[in-house]
């Protein structure tokens, strides 16, 4: 799960990392209100959506009188600003947040995340901010000094020094750096983050350091633990679809085909989804049902994949282990019971309890194209689609 | 032999009582795996499906003389779970249990490596559907019918997909020694490399079929120790190549965050190494079916 900046700012800044003073708004009025509680005379103001690469995209602006912070945030609040990171719909801009201006003098970067070559929490810095890492990574790996932290003790001073060296600070600000590393790193530990990057930390003209940005990505496996967290949850920021199968606890991932997909396990989902593809169509979901589905929740899963208007066929691939394929076709019927699917439906069942579930669906009558395998079930869904739609 | 389970394997079940437990407990014991003894703290003395239950796994263990186990405990105390279980000197443990916070299995991981190379538990999962020795014993949630008893070791980040694999095989009348899921989390308990190196050793197993999918090192690393270690020819398979990039796909680990960890990319490494590439999920079968015929 991520967060806006602003939230992330407001926790780091709990355990001690030094951040630009700002305030969050959601109207214009409200953005002038925080720039004159800020004093000066310039002010950052940045638009709050879950995605980096701002500022390119127009999101973020120096503005130098309250006119241009109205301006700013009549433009962007409430619309979708599309960055290379959001995809060509964009996202919706939820808030703006105004900040003090800073006189950079360096740009750094830093950030914490979970490699799984090591399986150990990582910190990484490098003395070039404000670039895209994996881009340093590529040419000047040189440039760029990791850190693997052991679980069993967790972060040591002598790492926070190592770290803040590398970076090359004059030396008043060696201490506050370092101390400013620890206080990510035990952020990231106790609120259970998976991902804290900081792009641009900034060496100010005075020689201090400060957080200029902030990204924060969180464990969803570890939310019951983290009821402050879980609440940052911005729904705007979601895809509806996606928002609404998780209320059904149902994995969803809604993409740009026209074949509407509903499996169990999420392995057998993207290789049905290759399937597809190689069977010269397009998939427009993941869809992962999970163990054990009622025939009520067969059915509602299918209602959800035939949500999306851009469905235009449907396949069903169940390989049932603790699933019973007969809870998957009775629930296939129920539905077909109360409403008529106008789009070409597959229907492949395999595993437990099989003979009864193709029974089910015979003797039911609906209109269902039935498959036994794998490959049968994808071509047939392609061919189906293509004679409907005549695509 | 299989590797990890065989017939008679003293089995252990952590949570045997509850009704995901039993259930599949039920299932193991049916299918002839020697269940020794179930742990449910609070429910020691008492007897569940013919089989003793314990309070620890410490006291299951010294009664028992119980080696491998499997952990069906809710997501809040599977670590934990997993942890009592290496203390308690257990060789092999299965975990099953989806959406255990990563912090905890990373702890949990620090936890295990910290015995002896000698003394270390080998733990599978979490989040996959277990460990079968087909025809000898069952630690896991799969259907056991579309197992076929033979010669093929089958690894897999994916339950369900490796379900279809054992089943395209059996088909062809292609058996399998072991199926060892690895599961679908960022934090394994073993990698697809700490399997091959047992499959490696096997006698009975002579290929190996591994099930791949996006996210994380653990295919390429595989290449990297089949092209220097193995001398039995290995076959693949990687789920993904539509998944776009940066979105999770179901699996907590299933995520292309950087480069190398997409599926054309991953496909790329394990070809240019000499591991057999089944091109789509309906050809793992005819694919192993290839392999063997090579040799």
């Amino acid at each position: 799960m991520n967060i806006h900046e602003y939230q992330a700012k407001k926790i780091l800044a709990q355990y001690g990392v030094p951040v630009p003073k700002g305030g969050v708004a959601h109207s214009a009025t409200e953005a002038i209100y925080q720039a004159n509680e800020l004093g000066g005379n310039k002010w950052i103001v940045k638009a709050q959506l879950h995605s980096g690469a701002r500022g390119k995209a127009g999101g973020v602006k120096l503005c130098k009188s309250h006119q241009e912070i109205a301006d700013l945030c009549d433009t962007l609040l409430g619309n979708n600003l599309v960055t290379h990171q959001t995809g060509p719909e964009g996202k919706m801009v939820s808030s703006m947040y105004v900040e003090e201006a800073s006189d950079i003098a360096r740009e750094l970067y830093f950030s914490i995340v979970l490699d799984r070559a090591t399986q150990r929490v990582t910190l990484v810095a490098s003395t070039e901010g404000g670039m895209d890492i994996e881009t340093v990574a590529e040419e000047t790996p040189e440039k760029i000094s990791t850190i693997t932290i052991d679980p069993a003790v967790g972060m040591q001073q002598f790492q926070a020094r190592q770290l803040a060296f590398s970076l090359e600070l004059p030396k008043e600000a060696i201490g506050p750096a370092s101390k400013a590393v620890m206080a990510c790193y035990r952020c990231l530990r106790d609120t259970d983050a998976n991902q804290l990057e900081i792009n641009p930390l900034i060496l100010t003209a005075e020689n201090k350091i400060l957080a200029l940005d902030a990204k924060m990505g969180f464990d969803e496996n570890a939310l019951y633990r983290q009821p402050a967290i879980a609440e940052c949850r911005d729904k705007t920021q979601e895809d509806p679809r996606e928002i609404n199968a998780a209320e059904h606890d149902l994995s969803y991932i809604g993409l740009d085909g026209n074949i509407g997909c509903m499996i169990n396990g999420a392995g057998l989902a993207m290789a049905t989804m290759d399937m597809i593809q190689h069977s010269g169509g397009q998939p427009a979901n993941f869809l992962d049902i999970g163990g054990g589905a009622s025939p009520g929740r067969v059915a509602t899963a299918i209602e959800l994949v035939l949500s999306d208007p851009s469905v235009e066929a449907l396949l069903v691939n169940i390989f049932a282990g603790i699933n019973r394929c007969d809870w998957v076709a009775q629930g296939i019927v129920d539905l077909l019971e109360k409403r008529d699917i106008d789009v070409p439906f597959v229907v492949r069942l395999s595993g437990t309890n099989v003979e009864e579930g193709q029974r089910i669906l015979r003797e039911s009558g609906k209109k269902v194209i039935t498959a036994d395998t794998l490959a049968d079930a994808a071509i047939k869904v392609v061919e189906a689609w293509k004679e409907a739609t005549g695509k | 032999m299989s590797i990890f389970i065989n017939e008679k394997t003293p089995v252990l079940i952590q949570g045997i009582t509850g009704r995901i437990g039993s259930f599949h407990a039920q299932e193991m014991i049916e299918y002839g795996t020697n269940v020794v003894a179930g742990v449910t703290p609070g429910k020691g003395g008492t007897t569940h499906l013919g089989v003793p239950v314990f309070n620890t796994v410490e006291q299951a263990v010294a009664a028992t003389g119980a080696e491998a186990s499997i952990t069906f405990v809710p997501p809040a105390y599977a670590a934990d779970g997993i942890m009592e279980a290496a203390e308690a000197g257990i060789k092999f443990c299965v975990n099953i249990t989806d959406g255990i916070p990563t912090q905890d299995m990373i702890r949990c991981k620090r936890y295990i490596n910290s015995a002896k190379p000698a003394d270390r538990m080998v733990l599978t999962g979490p989040n996959c559907a277990g460990t079968i020795s087909p025809g000898k014993a069952m630690l896991g949630i799969m259907p056991g019918h579309i197992y076929k008893q033979g010669n093929v070791g089958l690894i897999g980040r994916s339950g369900t997909l490796g379900y279809e694999a054992a089943s395209q095989m059996k088909e062809l009348g292609i058996g399998i020694s072991t199926s060892v899921g690895i599961g679908g989390d960022p934090i394994n308990g073993s990698s697809f490399t700490e399997i091959l190196k047992h499959f490696e050793q096997d006698d009975e197993t002579t290929a190996i079929m591994i099930i791949g999918e996006i996210g994380g090192p653990q295919e390429a690393e595989a290449a990297e120790y089949f092209k220097n270690h193995m001398t039995k020819p290995v076959a693949a398979y990687i789920a993904g190549l539509t998944a776009p990039p940066g979105r999770r796909m179901g699996h907590a680990g299933a995520i292309v965050n950087s480069s190398g960890e997409s599926a054309a990319e991953k496909v790329a490494v394990l070809r240019d190494v000499g591991i057999l590439i089944s091109p789509t999920p309906s050809e793992m079968g005819t694919t192993m079916q290839a392999l063997l015929k090579g040799k």
